[in-house]
């Protein structure tokens, strides 16, 4: 019976919002990291989405959401003029992570209500099937 | 003398393909951050047509066995559709969160509706059975 299959695509979705969760914690976490070459410092990380196609053949029917891979950001980092600091390079230059608390802020937001709405779908499956496990009580 | 299969009318086959849409919209609601996703649904009445095996109301008529199944060129099932999106987001994916919930819980409440038939004609049924 396929309603059991929302378990399956929605625990995907799942797995899929937690590594988001884990990534934007992760950008959270070193959104001041300070260094001394513009190479070196942290750089925002984001997942890619991609959909997880059935086995079976001629089908494009998808099954569920897996992470393809995580990027690095490629914008540029802030640089701050701070001769005194520590890990100034020689122009008296110290360098910011690129990520940007804000958007950070956003998808944390986006990333939970994702989650929500995939618990919401399991649940509801939950109900049905064991209505289903009930008939002719 | 009805045969069993039949005493149950319509229902058992809109429960099997009220849990595919259920699966179906579950995975829109999965994909709803993936680049690129196209939101699919069912037909419901072709397919509950094809499945009660009358009119498939898609696809091309085959008058030789070498033409070409129609329905075949979008790689989905025959009777599954691609959602047209009210605001198509900029990378490319047309799952729109609210519809989705809405088609979710219509498809939901349909589906138990169908178990509540199913379970009033098993009880008129055990009742007929048992003559007390």
């Amino acid at each position: 019976m396929s309603i059991f299959n929302v378990f399956n695509v929605a625990g995907s979705a799942l797995a899929a919002q937690s590594v988001r969760l884990n990534t934007i914690s992760s950008n959270l976490a070193n959104a001041e990291v300070v260094s001394g070459s513009a190479e070196e410092v942290y750089q925002a990380r984001y997942p890619v989405f991609a959909a997880t196609l059935s086995n079976a053949i001629n089908s494009e029917e998808a099954r569920g959401v897996r992470v393809d891979r995580i990027v690095q950001s490629a914008e540029p980092a802030r640089k701050e003029f701070s001769p005194e600091h520590p890990l100034a390079d020689e122009a008296g230059f110290i360098y910011y992570s690129n990520v940007n608390t804000v958007e950070e802020m956003a998808n944390m937001i986006s990333a939970s209500r994702s989650y929500q709405s995939n618990i919401e779908a399991m649940n509801t499956a939950k109900h049905l099937i064991l209505q289903t496990l009930n008939l002719g009580r | 003398m009805q045969m069993i299969d039949t005493v149950f009318g319509v229902s058992p086959d809109v429960l099997a393909l009220r849990s595919r849409r259920t699966e179906l919209i579950a995975n829109n609601i999965a994909n709803a951050d993936t680049p690129h996703y196209k939101a699919v649904d069912l037909d419901f009445s072709s397919a509950l047509a094809q499945a009660r095996g009358g009119f498939t109301g898609s696809g091309l008529q085959q008058t030789n066995a070498m033409h070409i199944d129609g329905t075949g060129s979008t790689g989905l099932g025959a009777d599954v559709r691609y959602r047209m999106p009210i605001q198509p987001s900029l990378d490319g994916n047309t799952v729109e969160v609210d519809r989705e919930h809405l088609a979710f819980m219509d498809n939901a409440i349909r589906y138990q509706a169908s178990l509540n038939f199913l379970n009033g004609r098993i009880q008129g049924l055990l009742t007929a059975l048992r003559g007390e």
